[in-house]
């Protein structure tokens, strides 16, 4: 909550472990805000809600954080390092082999890039990039907010492979878009927000 | 008794006020060498002990309280908020009715000496913390930030007094200052001078309650007008 | 700790070795500074001369300045601040690492300034040797308290305006202590209470940081 305004108010959700749950809802329908209060980025300021088993009012946030993985709308490692410098500050971070990098990259078909300058990606390489970040930490829920956003045809069906996979890993996904999904392999459980409440599809 | 406490909070104060007025101005004899000048001393050293020790010291206790964790309420950054804001204002007059003094003590209006420039650079500290507030919106991230501000800047008052104390001494020796401060305090005076304490710190408390209650209020129509914001997201959302 | 300090701090001087920004804004403006202060002080080198001590560390502070809203505005392109949180890095670990980084700049920085100072204000070359373990335990501790106060003011509405009358305070004992213990090696004297304040300074925000830095990451 900002400014003494709620972003959300009257969400009533449960997100079973291992499914897949689309978010839909117009601009400033709350979409991101949830999102974002679920990995434990914003403190939740009334209300009640858990998240893994931590509690976003008491619990502690930090230990949250570790195991979620986000992807937000905008780029999200640092412009002037390298495809290859941001993953392996990544890596070392979170205390993964430097040599999976390669192999992440190449998951995301990043291979050929990994030399460039982040700033000089393309939109849609960016957000492989912020995938290939989370592919290397394999967190148990993945938060991605309007992944479809800026990605090709191409882009969007191995982005569906991706999320196939990691759901076949038994993590745990919510997305966020403006529309249903397109995918035919996909079938999520839908939340439709509206004014910062589910509505009823 | 709480509320009798509260009530009498204010005539207690006024009375105090206006009893240091009477025994400083009428009753104590003028200083032999310094004559009516020398009354400043049931003014200014009381007006200093509010704004550099009692004021600070509660917004810093009052910071340290909601930094840690069991005893972290909105409760207590409200209060450094308050504390904060009523020591500026004494620091102003610190350093006010020190300038009064040093003029004709000194021939300056401002001197380079240790504790005039230290209790400067706190009231620039105070205005800082101010000034933080003033810059963040949302309650928690500013009751963070300016907690972690009050306590650094504790942190920072004994460092830059002795770095301005040692920066002093060692620059021209010992001042006009210490020389002539120690005035022969006797009698009447020394009442007075005890009196004068007493009460400013009852108006500090007094000031300082006045200023919660405020704050009290303010939360409450802030609240209020969330309450109404909140009815129109649900009906935007009923749309 | 020590590992994310120096995985952070790794991070940092690569952007900067990257963007270059050191080299081509903060210096320049460190330089023309100094030129402006021997200007100010009139075409009499005597004075200039004296006041070299105290001119460079003028200087250094305002470089500070702009060092650390740099250091901070690393972290707050979009999305980065999101996406480094969620890998649990050790706040105390990254307050170390940010801190070093801006040591090792401030230390650059402040080698740059002091041939300055030795060329343009005409301070002794010798005794701005000998000052030099001072100047770097100052600097080191000019860029522990500066990072704490950078953290205060990332990403407000005011950037840049805010920063300099938080920090300028806590920045005074250094500049006192640096400015003295500089002098006492030109000019002979005792130093060991600018020593004492300096390690107060560095001990005392290097605690703090430590502790602290955790409640600024949270927000």
């Amino acid at each position: 909550m900002r400014h003494g305004f709620p972003l959300l108010s009257g969400v009533d959700l449960d997100i079973a472990a291992g499914t897949l749950t689309l978010v839909t809802g117009t601009n400033g329908a709350g979409k991101t805000s949830l999102l974002q209060l679920l990995a434990g980025l914003v403190p939740l300021t009334s209300g009640r809600a858990q998240v893994a088993g931590v509690d976003l009012r008491s619990g502690d946030r930090r230990q949250l954080r570790r195991r979620v993985g986000w992807l937000g709308h905008e780029g999200s490692f640092y412009d002037e390092l390298t495809v290859r410098e941001n993953l392996v500050f990544a890596a070392r971070a979170l205390s993964r082999p430097v040599s999976q990098v390669e192999v992440v990259a190449a998951r995301v078909a990043l291979e050929g890039r990994l030399d460039t300058t982040t700033k000089q990606l393309s939109a849609g390489q960016r957000r492989r990039l912020g995938l290939a970040w989370l592919v290397l930490r394999r967190p148990e829920l993945w938060l991605l907010d309007e992944p479809y956003a800026s990605l090709d045809d191409e882009g969007r069906t191995f982005f569906d492979e991706l999320l196939s996979e990691v759901l076949a890993s038994g993590a745990t996904v919510v997305v966020s878009a403006h529309d249903p999904l397109r995918s035919p392999t996909l079938n999520p459980i839908g939340v439709h927000l509206a004014g910062g409440r589910v509505v009823p599809t | 008794m709480k509320l009798l406490s509260q009530r009498l909070l204010g005539p207690l104060t006024l009375v105090s006020l206006a009893l240091t007025v009477w025994m400083g101005l009428v009753v104590t004899p003028p200083d032999r060498t310094q004559g009516d000048l020398a009354r400043l001393v049931y003014v200014h050293p009381a007006i200093a002990w509010v704004a550099l020790y009692l004021s600070f010291g509660t917004a810093t206790v009052a910071s340290i309280l909601y930094l840690w964790r069991r005893t972290r309420s909105l409760v207590a950054d409200q209060v450094a908020h308050c504390a904060m804001e009523v020591s500026l204002v004494f620091i102003v007059l610190t350093l006010i009715t020190g300038s009064i003094w040093g003029r004709p003590t000194w021939g300056v209006w401002w001197a380079w000496d240790a504790r005039l420039t230290s209790s400067a650079i706190l009231g620039v500290l105070a205005v800082g913390y101010l000034a933080l507030r003033r810059a963040n919106d949302d309650p928690t991230l500013r009751a963070r930030r300016s907690a972690v501000f009050a306590v650094l800047s504790a942190i920072n008052v004994p460092i830059i007094h002795f770095s301005v104390l040692w920066w002093k001494t060692l620059h021209q020796g010992a001042t006009v200052f210490t020389a002539n401060r120690s005035l022969k305090i006797h009698g009447s005076m020394a009442w007075t001078l005890l009196l004068s304490f007493v009460a400013f710190t009852l108006l500090f408390v007094w000031l300082l309650r006045a200023r919660y209650r405020l704050e009290e209020q303010r939360t409450v129509s802030q609240t209020s007008s969330l309450s109404v914001a909140l009815e129109q997201r649900r009906r935007e959302g009923a749309h | 700790m020590i590992r994310t300090a120096l995985l952070v701090a790794g991070k940092d001087l690569r952007i900067e070795r990257r963007s270059r920004v050191l080299l081509w804004q903060v210096v320049p403006f460190g330089v023309i500074a100094l030129v402006l202060c021997g200007l100010a002080l009139g075409p009499v080198g005597v004075s200039r001369a004296t006041a070299g001590p105290g001119l460079f560390y003028l200087v250094t502070l305002l470089v500070t300045l702009l060092m650390i809203t740099r250091s901070h505005a690393i972290e707050r392109t979009a999305g980065t601040r999101s996406s480094v949180a969620t890998l649990g890095l050790d706040p105390a670990g990254v307050f170390l690492g940010k801190a070093l980084a801006l040591a090792i700049e401030l230390w650059i920085t402040g080698l740059v300034l002091l041939a300055g100072s030795v060329l343009l204000l005409h301070t002794s070359l010798h005794g701005t040797v000998k000052a030099l373990p001072s100047i770097i335990v100052t600097l080191g501790a000019l860029a522990a308290v500066g990072t704490i106060y950078g953290a205060l003011t990332a990403g407000d509405s005011g950037a840049g305006t805010l920063l300099p009358v938080l920090a300028l305070p806590a920045f005074a004992p250094l500049l006192i202590a640096g400015e003295r213990s500089f002098r006492a090696a030109l000019n002979g004297g005792g130093v060991w209470e600018w020593w004492l304040i300096v390690t107060v300074a560095l001990v005392a925000y290097l605690s703090a940081g430590i502790l602290l830095y955790g409640v600024l990451e949270e927000s």
